[in-house]
């Protein structure tokens, strides 16, 4: 590993002023960073840890938001009472990430900013749009089973690895995060951006801008929530798609629904032609599988991902049924 | 090169490092902690599992710098006079064979009881998931977690 020098700052500020040298990088829990150091895909002159910060705390707001701390680790999170109660969603997507040792080193905020595990980006030998703009994109005409189905570009076909995104966005989540010049907020759904012709930028962050805190919105009925996840085995794996679902029921109608897809874009993918389908309308397994089918019609699969689009659409469908309790 | 003070094990360690130092080889090569050995070095083994202010990390992905100001538990660690309730089940259920994985293995359990006592046997298996072993199937490895917790391994 390339050496690099260390600072651990104790305020926000000097967090944001040192992220202005060149070469620096935050870290949070570095469970992804220092791995992408070792393969030398990062190679960072200064790195500006995080965890003297005094930003690990989870605090219920009077609007009954809740806003989370970007250096909770994502053990405490997922143990949280109110985010288990009011949000099984968050949980669940924690949950299902990385493994125990992992989640208790990694913080929310370095969760949301790990990069793609397009194995094309992780391997410094081979050529990447992402990692070396213009160098290429050999994942189109290579291996690309996990890769993208949905709103990919020429320049890459990479995938947002997190999980916990996923179910932030079905949220309607947003993202607070401080620069030099100020405090910056995005939502979730703006803060992820597909890849265009830019994909070195995973997300619309300003450059050097330091996350400071998650806020989720109160959606009492995200009580009725959940995150499903399939793999190639069935634990401590990446998703090959995953979904995030919410559904308010009345009676046997859909009032109103949440659902994001994991695993098929460079960004969580928020369904919402999907849900505009389903609003208002019967609870039923029809109407799930036609909302879906209508929402992947924009998938554009490659010759080895296309069974990700049928498998998109059972899992949604199950988890919306599951949730609903509509007799399969 | 930057100063770090660490308790390993109980005893208190004052050290020069290079940023780049992981936490694995500061434990192996400075404080001689080699009970904790490296299997994969890309977090994924789990092996070198030990305990940072109580809780089981990778120490292949934490810096020996990020460990500034902490307590380290190693496998070396872990009995007090005798063995700990683990070790024991470990032994008593057969849950080795090479034994590589087996310090990582007994630093996760102990951590997997300490958040929860009395695990079923699936949540057994999936709070073990990020320690892989080649040799035993996982199968006594299972039961020793089950022994272990039976006896108030949670210590
Ligand atoms: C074996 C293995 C399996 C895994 N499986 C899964 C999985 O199934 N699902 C899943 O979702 N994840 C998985 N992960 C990834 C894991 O969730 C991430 O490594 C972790 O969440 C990153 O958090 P961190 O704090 O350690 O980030 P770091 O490694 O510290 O940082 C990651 C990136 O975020 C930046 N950063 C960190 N904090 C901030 C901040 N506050 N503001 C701005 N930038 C910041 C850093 O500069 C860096 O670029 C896995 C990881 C491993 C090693
Ligand atoms: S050596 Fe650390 S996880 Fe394998
Ligand atoms: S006993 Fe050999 S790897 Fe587990």
């Amino acid at each position: 590993m390339k050496a690099f020098e260390y600072e651990r700052p104790v305020g926000v500020t000097e967090a944001v002023a040192l992220a202005r040298r060149a070469g620096s990088r935050f870290l949070g829990g570095g469970t992804n960073l220092v791995d992408l150091m070792k393969l030398g895909v990062e190679t960072p002159d200064l790195l500006v840890d995080l965890t003297g910060l005094d930003l690990a705390e989870v605090l219920e707001q009077p609007d009954g938001a809740l806003r989370i701390g970007a250096t909770v680790r994502n053990s405490d999170l997922s143990a949280n009472d109110a985010v288990r109660a009011r949000y099984p969603v968050l949980s669940q997507a924690l949950v299902a990430g990385a493994s125990g040792q992992l989640r208790n080193m990694a913080t929310v905020g370095g969760n949301m900013l790990q990069r793609t595990r397009c194995p094309y980006f992780q391997d410094v030998t081979k050529a990447c749009n992402k990692r070396v703009p213009g160098s290429g994109c050999p994942a189109r005409a290579g291996e690309h089973r996990n890769l993208a189905i949905l709103g990919a570009s020429e320049a890459c076909i990479a995938t947002s690895p997190s999980d916990f995104a996923v179910a932030l966005a079905a949220l309607d989540a947003g993202v607070t995060a401080l620069t030099t010049e100020g405090e910056v907020s995005l939502t979730v759904s703006d803060f992820f951006r597909l890849p265009g012709d830019e994909p070195q930028r995973d997300t619309n962050l300003p450059p050097g801008a330091l996350v400071t805190a998650l806020t989720v919105p109160r959606l009492d009925w995200a009580t009725r929530s959940a995150y499903r996840k399939v793999r190639d085995r069935a634990s401590y794996a990446f998703a090959l798609v995953s979904v995030a679902a919410a559904v308010d029921l009345d009676g046997d109608r859909v009032r109103d629904v949440r659902l994001a897809l994991g695993g098929v874009a460079h960004a969580p993918w928020r369904a919402t032609r999907a849900e505009e389908a389903l609003r208002g309308g019967p609870a039923t397994e029809e109407a799930f599988s036609a909302a879906l089918r209508g929402e992947l019609e924009a998938a554009e699969p490659l010759p080895h991902n296309g069974f990700k689009v049928d498998l998109a659409h059972n899992v949604a469908v199950r988890t919306l049924t599951e949730l609903t309790g509509v007799p399969a | 090169m930057v100063r770090i003070q660490v308790t390993v094990d109980g005893q208190r360690c004052e050290d020069e490092v290079e940023p780049r130092l992981l936490l694995v080889h500061y434990l192996r090569e400075r404080v001689g902690k080699v009970g904790t050995p490296v299997g994969c070095d890309t977090s994924n083994c789990g092996a070198c599992t030990v305990q940072l202010d109580g809780r089981s990390v990778k120490s292949c992905a934490v810096l020996a710098v990020q460990a500034d100001g902490s307590e380290v538990t190693t496998i070396e660690g872990l009995a007090n006079g005798e063995w700990h309730p683990m070790q024991k089940a470990f032994k008593e259920c057969h849950a080795l064979q090479c034994g590589y994985c087996t310090p990582g293995m007994i630093m996760a359990a102990v951590d997997l009881l300490s958040n929860n006592p009395n695990p079923s046997e699936e949540e057994i298996r999936d709070g073990l998931e990020g320690n892989l072993c080649r040799c035993t199937g996982y199968h006594n490895i299972v039961k020793a977690v089950q022994m272990a917790a039976a006896e108030g391994g949670a210590r």
